[in-house]
């Protein structure tokens, strides 16, 4: 599936492995939460790039001493209509600093994707949304009432400086 | 009253152009109508039965002449003649054109008006006191923190996809005109001497399941305001329910949890928040936006106005449209009016063009150009001088909105039911106009005094019908429109759920039978100024029942 990463077209070469038992592969691979915490050690001593997907119910917060060590973190939105993800993105970049990649996946459209980006999402999985209206979705308002984990400076803080 | 600096000017202008591409791209197919939808209901257009319906927002239910006869515009121009006032202190067009959705905004937006985030389950307009300002029984004005509550939550990124809608309410008043108890979240503002704060209530609600706001917080000081909503919301975006439509408000939330744990979940967030998590709001910022709302220059008049008594006494009409639509200004010599919308025969919160416009130039004249909205579907000039009053009073009444039934049984809320609406089971429009002919005389109505009746058409309880000292709910018998009776709600400082009086009753049973309950209160009173509500509280159910279910015994 297309892959855009920080406003660019990317190429993907992540896998998920529901399981968390990858076998020899030279990608990068993603687990569940839940796998990732069984099988920590063992995943962690794997030579090549390691991530976990989150779900909606997942904690973020569980994975707060293990951040360092991720790569990416991808949150799946099975609904674009279910916005947990919004409020777990918010925590990893804001509450526990995750610098890494994050990475929206699954129901993922256009118009999400401000609110996403705005959320601290800096990748996006998305069938639908091509390259160019990515950056006209990211570029359709100039500034912001409340600060996000995108840096910008809020509106109420922005009137007197 | 609050003007646009360019941020918020640019932010709408923004947004007009990024709903007039969304609804493109739905025109010419790209996006699907399941993945519009969302899109366009935080523009505040639905789809109705009939069309597409438009809500417009009016942020704490204030608007300016100028924003009024906008309205009007609207009204005249892409719709038919007439708009909606809402319970949300909101307008509602309910004939406007999905094409022309964008260019109506466009207008809006000159005026500094929008339609953002006025439906979808999201954070939607925060509603108030419609006495603000005016009222002698607030600590202070709420429209600046309702302004800067505004402002926090437009556009919020995490919390645009909330499991179900949110409603934020905001009074400053120990008389509780704006239903905090009944919103997802009711703010209280207080002061410990030199200190503001807010007495917070959490999980308050109407619909299929009505819930009484918890007290999560006695004083939350100004500053930290916003940083306790994040903590609610976050708590809610994150653990409410998603699995069923029905159980996905946060009154939900609370109750399955429990306001103890709830609490402690909701200070557990707060307390973890990092310095950098905060939403800065300067000092310098919140004053910015109190000096907006800075009480209007009112001369100093005698507190008895001869002009005002002289009228009274040569017009019958007038002096009990006074009596009944006047509200206590602080300010000696003045009072706050209400334009009642519900003459008899007509429909709840209907205005049409000429009447916004009339309103709208007695605001500019006589009203120092401050208009409010109320949640009972009326409009209010807060800041009127008795000396004009007989003035505003005959044009008012010339443009027919005059009805002197402030918080009377005819002053009812009533959805818009199964005429208008998708979701409604009956109609709630003609079973309120035939309740209203059987109240039509001002004397009796003067005289049962102040009963608040709501009519809903559905179980969602548009209409408040649960708090309504009289609730009629409308339910489907195998096809037959039937109406619930319910006693004893109220949306104040007491707020309460109606208690159901038992078996629905058919529309044309309706009338008669208010008609025997009201009688049954005219007995039971010890004098006229114990209302209904209050001979409710002492006697309960009972004799209300009795009479409602009278004439099944005759038979």
């Amino acid at each position: 599936m297309p892959l855009i990463r920080n406003g660019e077209e990317a190429v993907n070469t992540w896998l998920h492995v529901e399981t968390g038992e990858a076998g020899e592969t030279p990608n990068g691979i993603t687990v569940p939460l839940e796998a990732f915490l069984e099988k920590r050690d063992t995943l962690l001593a794997r030579n090549t790039p390691l991530g976990v997907r989150l779900e909606p119910d997942d904690d973020p917060c569980r994975l707060a001493g293990d951040l360092d060590r991720l790569s990416l973190i991808e949150i799946a939105f099975p609904r674009y209509t279910d916005g947990r993800g919004y409020s777990t993105a918010q925590l990893l970049r804001r509450r526990l600093g995750y610098r890494g990649e994050l990475r929206a996946v699954g129901h993922v459209l256009r118009d999400q994707l401000l609110y996403m980006h705005r959320s601290g999402f800096d990748a996006f999985e998305t069938e639908r949304a091509q390259i160019a209206c990515v950056q006209d979705a990211l570029g359709e308002f100039s500034s912001f009432y409340q600060p996000a984990a995108d840096g910008h400076r809020h509106v109420f803080a922005r009137r007197h400086t | 009253m609050y003007r646009y600096d360019e941020f918020d000017a640019q932010i709408v202008h923004d947004r007009v152009k990024q709903f007039r591409g969304q609804v493109a791209r739905r025109l010419s197919g790209e996006l699907k109508e399941d993945e519009f939808k969302p899109l366009r209901l935080q523009n505040g257009v639905y789809l109705q039965l009939h069309a597409y319906m438009l809500r417009v927002a009016i942020p704490y239910g204030q608007l300016s002449p100028r924003q009024l006869r906008r309205l009007a515009h609207v009204a005249r121009e892409y719709d038919r003649g007439y708009g909606h006032f809402t319970t949300r202190q909101n307008i509602q067009f309910n004939w406007v054109a999905l094409k022309d959705i964008p260019d109506v905004l466009e207008t809006l937006a000159e005026v500094e008006m929008h339609a953002i985030q006025t439906s979808g389950n999201c954070i939607r307009n925060v509603t108030s006191d419609h006495f603000a300002g005016a009222t002698a029984d607030e600590v202070m004005d709420p429209r600046p923190w309702c302004e800067i509550i505004r402002q926090w939550s437009t556009f919020h990124p995490e919390f645009a996809y909330l499991p179900r809608k949110f409603k934020i309410a905001v009074t400053a008043a120990e008389h509780d005109r704006a239903a905090i108890r009944v919103h997802d979240i009711g703010l209280h503002i207080r002061r410990r001497g030199e200190a503001v704060g807010f007495e917070v209530h959490v999980g308050g609600g109407q619909g299929r399941t009505p819930h009484i706001a918890a007290k999560v917080h006695d004083f939350v000081p100004e500053a930290e305001i916003l940083d306790y909503l994040e903590a609610i919301m976050r708590v809610y975006n994150r653990f409410g329910r998603r699995d069923n439509k029905y159980k996905a408000r946060i009154k939900i939330l609370v109750s399955e949890t429990g306001a103890e744990e709830f609490k402690r979940l909701v200070d557990e967030e707060f307390a973890a928040q990092r310095p950098d998590e905060k939403v800065e709001l300067p000092r310098a910022e919140i004053d910015r936006i109190h000096a907006y709302f800075a009480p209007p220059p009112l001369s100093g008049r005698p507190a008895r106005s001869e002009v005002f008594e002289r009228a009274k006494a040569a017009d019958a009409a007038f002096a009990s449209w006074a009596e009944v639509n006047l509200y206590p200004h602080k300010q000696s010599g003045h009072a706050c009016v209400t334009v009642s919308l519900k003459p008899v025969g007509g429909i709840a919160g209907d205005a049409t063009d000429t009447q916004m416009e009339t309103v709208a130039d007695l605001a500019e004249r006589f009203g120092h150009g401050d208009i409010r909205v109320t949640h009972a579907q009326n409009l209010v000039m807060p800041h009127v001088a008795l000396d004009d009053m007989y003035e505003v009073y005959r044009a008012l009444e010339a443009a027919g909105l005059a009805s002197a039934n402030e918080s009377l049984i005819t002053d009812m809320i009533v959805c818009p039911g199964l005429d208008y609406c998708n979701l409604a089971n009956a109609r709630s429009i003609p079973v309120g106009q035939a309740i209203q002919r059987e109240f039509a005389s001002v004397e009796d109505q003067r005289d049962i005094g102040q009963l608040h009746l709501n009519i809903s058409g559905c179980i969602n309880a548009c209409g408040h019908h649960h708090v309504g000292h009289i609730g009629v709910l409308g339910v489907d018998r195998k096809g037959e429109e039937y109406y619930q009776i319910t006693f004893g709600g109220r949306a104040d400082e007491k707020a309460a759920i109606g208690e159901i009086a038992g078996p629905a009753l058919s529309a044309e049973d309706v009338p008669p039978a208010l008609k025997r309950v009201v009688n049954r209160y005219r007995e039971l009173r010890t004098d006229p100024s114990e209302r209904f509500i209050d001979v409710y509280a002492r006697t309960g159910l009972e004799p209300f029942k009795e009479a409602l279910y009278a004439a099944d015994q005759e038979r």
